[in-house]
C-alpha cells in the first residue's frame, strides 16, 4: 500500500522556537489516522503543513507524491483541488448562506448545472443532519452546528484526501457518535484517506485505523487503536484516562508560581 | 547634548518617512498583484455587480444629503459674494464648477472612503482573522482574485457615479437657495451655466479625478483589510488607518491632477 502523505525528519517553528522536531508520519492510501496531543503542542500546525499553507524549510513533506517544500503556487493549488479541509474553528464564509457554502467549491471549480449542485448539496448537509438550516447565515447557528456544516462543505467535492481540525470540539454526545461515524463513512465510501486531528481519545479510538501521539513537537507513541490502548507508556495511559499527574505537564513551562504572585519563600 | 537630540529628531523623521513610503510601496504591490488577479471579476461580473451594490448603493443617501447640503452652502456664499459685483446671475456658474471640477470628486470620494472604505477593510480583515481567507486557499481559490479584486473594482466602478450624483445634488441644492429661495433669475442661472461649464476641461476631467480617487481609496480599503493583523485590534486599527490613509491620499492626489490639467498635460 503507498502512503498519500509522507513527512520526513520535519522541523518546523515560527520564529526562532522549535513547534516540530524531527516528525516522522506517513499516512497509507485510504486510511484513517489520527494525530492526538495536548492543546499546543502543534497539531494544526502539522496539518497546515501538509496542506501546503505553511512551508517547511527542514525535512520533507509529500502529498500524493508531490513534494511541498518548493512547489509554486499554481501546482499547489492544483494539488489542493483534491483536498478538503475542516478548520479548527469552521472557518464558514460569512457573508453566504450555509447551502451557498457548501456550494460554494461546486460552483467555484465545477461546471455542474445549478439543479445538480442543489441535489448534491442537499446530500452533503443531510449527511450532516443540517438539511433544515440551509437558508441559515452562519452567524445564526450554534458553534457545533457551524462545524457540522463546515464538514460539509469540507467534504463537497468528494476528496482524496481530507484534513479534520478538531471535528469533535464542541459537539454533544449524540453528534459527536454520528459525525465519528460519518468520518469513517466517508474515508471508506470516498475511497478518501483522512487524517484527524483531536483530543477526544475516545470516540476517535473507535474510528481510527492509527494514531499518532504528539507531545511538546515530538511523536511519542504510535500505534493501532488497539495497541494504544494496550500500552503501558505512561505518557499514553495518562492521555488516553485525562489524569492531571505523570509525563506530561499541564502546565505551560513558567517561573513557580509562588514567584509570579510574588511570595517569599519563608 | 544639543546634537543629540537633534540628531535623534532627524532620525525619527527619516524613520517615519521610509515607513511611510514603504507602506505605500507595498500598496502599489498589492495594487498591481489585483490587477493582475481581475480576470475573474470580469468573467463573472456578478461579483462586481455585488460589490457596487454594497458600496455604492449603501453610501448613496449619505452621498445625496451631503451633496445637497454642500450646493446649498455654495449657492449662500457664491450670491453673498457675487452680489457685491452686481453678477449674482453667475451664481449658477460658481456652483457648478466648484463641484463638477473639485467638490463633487473629492468630498464624494472622503466621504466614500470612511463609509465603505472603512467597511471593506473591516470585512477582508475580519474574513482573515476567521481564517475565511485560508478556508478559501485551501479549496484552490485565490483570495486575491475572489475576495478582493471584485470588491476593488466595484468601489472604482462606483466612486464616479457617486461623484456624478453628488455634483448632480449640489447644483439642485445651490438652484433651491439661489432662484426658489433668494430670487435670482432663473434663465440666467441656468443658461450661464450652461455656456461656461466645459464638458471637456470641466466634467471629463472631474470623471478622471473621481476614477483617481476610487483606485486609491480601493486599492487602500482592501490593502489594510488583507494585511491586517488577524485581532481585533488589528482589524480596528487597519479600518482607522484606511480612513486616514484614504484622506491623505485623495487630497494629496487632488493637488497633484489639478495642478496638471490647469497646466495641461504636456
Ligand atoms: N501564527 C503563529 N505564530 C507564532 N506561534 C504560533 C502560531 N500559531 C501557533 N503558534 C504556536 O505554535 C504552537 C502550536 O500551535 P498549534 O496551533 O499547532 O497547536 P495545536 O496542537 O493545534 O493546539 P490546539 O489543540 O489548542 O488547537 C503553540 O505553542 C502556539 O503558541
Ligand atoms: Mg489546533
Amino acid at each position: 500500500m503507498t502512503n498519500l502523505v509522507e513527512i520526513s525528519n520535519l522541523n518546523f517553528g515560527y520564529g526562532s522556537r522549535l513547534v516540530l522536531k524531527g516528525i516522522n508520519l506517513a499516512v497509507p492510501k485510504g486510511s484513517l489516522v489520527a494525530i492526538m496531543g495536548l492543546s499546543g503542542c502543534g497539531k494544526t500546525t502539522l496539518l497546515r503543513l501538509i496542506g501546503g499553507q505553511l512551508r517547511a524549510r527542514d525535512g520533507t513533506v509529500t502529498v500524493a507524491g508531490q513534494r511541498l517544500n518548493d512547489m509554486s503556487q499554481g501546482e499547489l493549488y492544483a494539488l489542493r483541488r483534491r483536498l478538503g479541509m475542516l478548520f479548527q474553528f469552521g472557518a464558514l464564509f460569512t457573508d453566504l448562506s450555509v447551502y451557498d457554502n457548501v456550494a460554494f467549491q461546486m460552483r467555484e471549480h465545477t461546471q455542474l448545472p445549478e439543479s445538480v449542485i442543489r441535489d448534491l448539496t442537499l446530500m452533503k448537509l443531510n449527511a450532516v443532519g443540517l438539511r433544515g438550516v440551509q437558508s441559515l447565515m452562519p452567524s445564526e447557528m450554534s458553534g457545533g452546528m457551524a462545524r457540522r456544516v463546515a464538514l460539509a462543505r469540507a467534504t463537497a467535492l468528494d476528496p482524496e484526501l481530507i484534513l479534520y481540525d478538531e471535528p469533535f470540539a464542541g459537539l454533544d454526545p449524540i453528534s459527536l457518535g454520528v459525525i465519528g461515524q460519518l468520518i469513517r463513512r466517508l474515508n471508506d465510501a470516498l475511497g478518501a484517506t483522512s487524517v484527524l486531528v483531536t483530543h477526544d481519545v475516545q470516540e476517535s479510538l473507535k474510528i481510527v485505523d492509527y494514531v499518532y501521539f504528539v507531545s511538546e513537537g515530538v511523536i511519542v507513541a504510535q500505534g493501532t487503536p488497539d495497541q494504544i490502548r494496550a500500552s503501558t507508556l505512561p505518557f499514553v495511559h495518562q492521555f488516553i484516562w485525562g489524569e492531571a499527574d505523570g509525563p506530561m505537564p499541564f502546565h505551560y513551562p513558567a517561573r513557580t508560581m509562588s514567584d509570579d504572585l510574588g511570595m517569599r519563600e519563608a | 547634548m544639543v546634537l543629540e537630540a537633534t540628531l535623534r529628531g532627524i532620525r525619527l523623521v527619516g524613520d517615519r518617512t521610509l515607513r511611510i513610503v514603504e507602506r505605500i510601496g507595498a500598496t502599489v504591490a498589492f495594487l498591481v498583484m489585483t490587477l493582475v488577479h481581475s480576470a475573474t471579476s470580469f468573467r463573472r461580473f456578478d461579483l462586481v455587480i455585488r460589490e457596487i451594490f454594497f458600496a455604492g448603493v449603501q453610501s448613496l443617501i449619505i452621498i445625496l444629503v451631503s451633496g445637497l447640503f454642500v450646493g446649498m452652502v455654495l449657492g449662500l456664499q457664491g450670491h453673498e459674494t457675487l452680489q457685491n459685483y452686481g453678477s449674482e446671475q453667475s451664481v449658477g456658474v460658481l456652483v457648478a464648477l466648484s463641484l463638477v471640477r473639485e467638490l463633487g470628486p473629492v468630498v464624494a470620494a472622503l466621504l466614500f472612503a470612511s463609509r465603505a472604505g472603512s467597511a471593506i477593510t473591516a470585512e477582508i480583515g475580519l474574513m482573515k482573522a476567521t481564517e475565511q481567507l485560508s478556508a478559501m486557499e485551501m479549496m484552490a481559490i485565490n483570495p486575491i482574485a475572489r475576495v478582493v479584486a471584485p470588491r476593488f473594482w466595484g468601489g472604482v466602478i462606483s466612486m464616479p457615479l457617486l461623484a456624478m450624483l453628488f455634483s448632480a445634488m449640489g447644483i439642485i441644492g445651490g438652484f433651491l437657495v439661489a432662484v426658489v429661495l433668494i430670487g435670482v433669475d432663473d434663465g440666467a442661472f441656468w443658461s450661464q451655466m450652461q455656456a461656461a461649464v466645459d464638458f471637456r476641461h470641466d466634467i471629463v476631467n472631474g470623471i478622471i479625478k473621481s476614477l483617481v480617487f476610487g483606485v486609491a481609496v480601493s486599492a487602500i480599503a482592501t490593502f489594510e483589510g488583507y494585511e491586517a493583523p488577524p485581532t481585533a485590534e488589528g482589524v480596528s486599527g487597519a479600518t482607522t488607518r484606511t480612513v486616514v490613509s484614504s484622506s491623505l491620499a485623495i487630497l494629496a492626489l487632488d493637488l497633484v491632477l489639478t495642478a496638471f490639467m490647469l497646466k495641461g498635460w504636456n
